[in-house]
């Protein structure tokens, strides 16, 4: 399971990469490889204020619909809109171009609580 | 307490094959192997191997065996001929269904019937609860195992196996094959729309076969199906899973499926109240759905409606591989079941059109020829 160094990560399996205070959203290649084949992705709505742990948006595969959670607190930012044509993205590259959306963190934004790659790899029992 | 799953046979070369294991009426089964579009194009295109042991096997025999299985199940076993089978269904007396079976007369006096896993006790008590002298019921489910080959390609993926003098059976036909040391049961037809086998032999053998026919297939394209495509397959075809599309509280003319009821015979059980609501008219229709565009999936339990009011809600619901759009099924009022009605289904708070359909929703490029 690829679990990339540069990012941190909720134990509900969505990924985070902070960039001075935008922070980029996606789900695990663990979560991906759960879901199985994504065919579609509501996403959430550009402006939104959104807190840590929210709901913010569902995953769909096949079999089932899955919630996917903000892993911090802020304002939607950005959704990307290529999973709307393409929600295999997801799938094949869930640490790249399969990211979900961008929020704006707030101010009092605590990244804290997320875990480190070391910690989340724990977690899905690889050590 | 949650409840020990039972597993098949077969539950560790599961296992070994990469399948991710999920509880299904009781049972511990594959849901899926490398993906479910994949294992559904596959037997759309190509062949895949199921296993169904979890599947319940009854043997009815006895010089009374006909007459019973036909007061207690709609369609007419006396239409068969020794080596045919056929879809059917069992009753309660309010004329809901309690399961959806096929039954093969393998002798004059000797039936197979194959019924769902998760009905096996119910279906077999219901049997005896209503067996007469002449008629021995034999539950053999836990001694057999059961794996459907499905796909263009299965017919020569079977013929493979067999041995000179050995023929595959026709459509909706079975024949017992005598390998050395192993009795298989071999049936032409299957929960996917394609052409087809379902493979039963005995529990100690079920390794052996299940690893033959996935050799028999390789050259072929066949590969392992889980559950997941399973419940694709039929759905696409709008054939209903037992449990979700029927219920004892739904009839089988509502569900469509009159062709297997046959009122000519002698009496049944549940035949007055399908007689009294066909009477009556049949207030409901199982139909098919099919949603336009690119809206989330439909899943069982969503509403459907019409003119902003809801008319029903949906019993099964997937996208559709090989359409590519979702597609569902809903017990609609009879007077807006008809193919092209309008309607639009709740998707957590959104609505989103599709249309009613004619059953199947998708039809195979090549159906299924009868040799």
């Amino acid at each position: 399971m690829n679990i990339p160094n540069d990012l941190l990560y909720a134990s509900t399996h969505e990924w985070l990469r902070n960039e001075a205070g935008l922070a980029t959203v996606g789900i695990t290649d663990h979560a991906q490889a759960e879901l199985t084949d994504v065919v579609y992705v509501e996403l959430p709505k550009p402006g939104a204020k959104v807190s840590a742990g929210q709901q913010v948006c569902v995953v769909e595969s096949v079999k089932a619909a899955s919630d996917i959670y903000s892993p911090a607190s802020g304002i939607i930012e950005a959704v990307n809109e290529r999973l709307s044509d393409d929600p295999g993205l997801i799938n094949t590259d869930p640490h790249g171009s399969g990211w979900i959306f961008q929020l704006r963190l707030s101010a009092d934004a605590d990244l804290s609580g997320l875990k480190t790659p070391a910690q989340y790899a724990e977690q899905l029992g690889q050590h | 307490m949650e409840l020990e799953l039972q597993r098949t046979p077969i539950s560790l070369l599961h296992a070994a094959l990469g399948a991710r294991m999920v509880g299904f009426g009781g049972w511990l089964m594959p849901v899926q192997y490398q993906g479910i579009v994949q294992e559904h194009r596959a037997v759309r295109t190509a062949a895949g191997l199921f296993d169904i042991s979890h599947m319940g096997e009854v043997w009815v025999q006895g010089v009374r065996a006909e007459q019973f299985l036909n007061s207690v199940l709609t369609n007419d076993v006396s239409l068969l001929s020794p080596g045919q089978g056929q879809y059917t269904l069992m009753l309660n007396a309010e004329g809901g269904v309690i399961d959806d079976l096929l039954v093969y007369k393998v002798e004059p006096s000797r039936f197979l019937l194959v019924v769902n896993a998760s009905m096996i006790e119910e279906d077999v008590c219901w049997l005896h609860s209503s067996a007469t002298e002449g008629v021995e019921i034999e539950n053999q489910s836990s001694q057999w195992a059961g794996f459907a080959l499905q796909g263009p390609r299965s017919a020569g993926i079977a013929s493979r196996l067999l041995l000179p003098g050995m023929g595959l059976p026709a459509r909706n036909e079975i024949v017992r094959l005598s390998f050395p040391g192993s009795e298989v049961w071999l049936a032409r037809t299957g929960y996917t729309g394609e052409d087809g086998f379902e493979w039963f032999c005995r529990a100690e053998a079920a390794a052996f076969w299940w690893e033959e026919l996935l050799k028999s297939g390789v050259q072929d394209g066949l590969v392992p199906c889980g559950l997941g495509a399973r419940d694709t397959l039929r759905l696409e075809m709008g054939f209903p899973l037992n449990g979700s599309d029927l219920s004892p509280q739904r009839s089988p003319l509502q569900a469509g499926l009159g062709a297997f009821v046959k009122f000519g015979k002698g009496d049944f059980v549940g035949r007055a109240a399908l007689e009294n609501e066909k009477a009556r008219g049949i207030p409901f229709r199982l139909c098919g759905l099919v949603m336009r565009g690119k809206t989330p999936p439909p899943r069982a339990h969503y509403g459907v409606f019409h003119e902003g009011l809801q008319i029903g809600e949906t019993t099964s619901g997937s996208l559709s591989p090989s359409l590519q759009c979702g597609i569902a099924m809903a017990y609609l009022p009879t007077a807006l079941a008809n193919p092209g009605t309008e309607v639009e289904i709740n998707v957590r708070g959104s609505h989103f059109p599709a249309v009613v359909s004619k059953r199947p929703m998708y039809r195979p490029s090549a159906p299924p020829l009868s040799p």
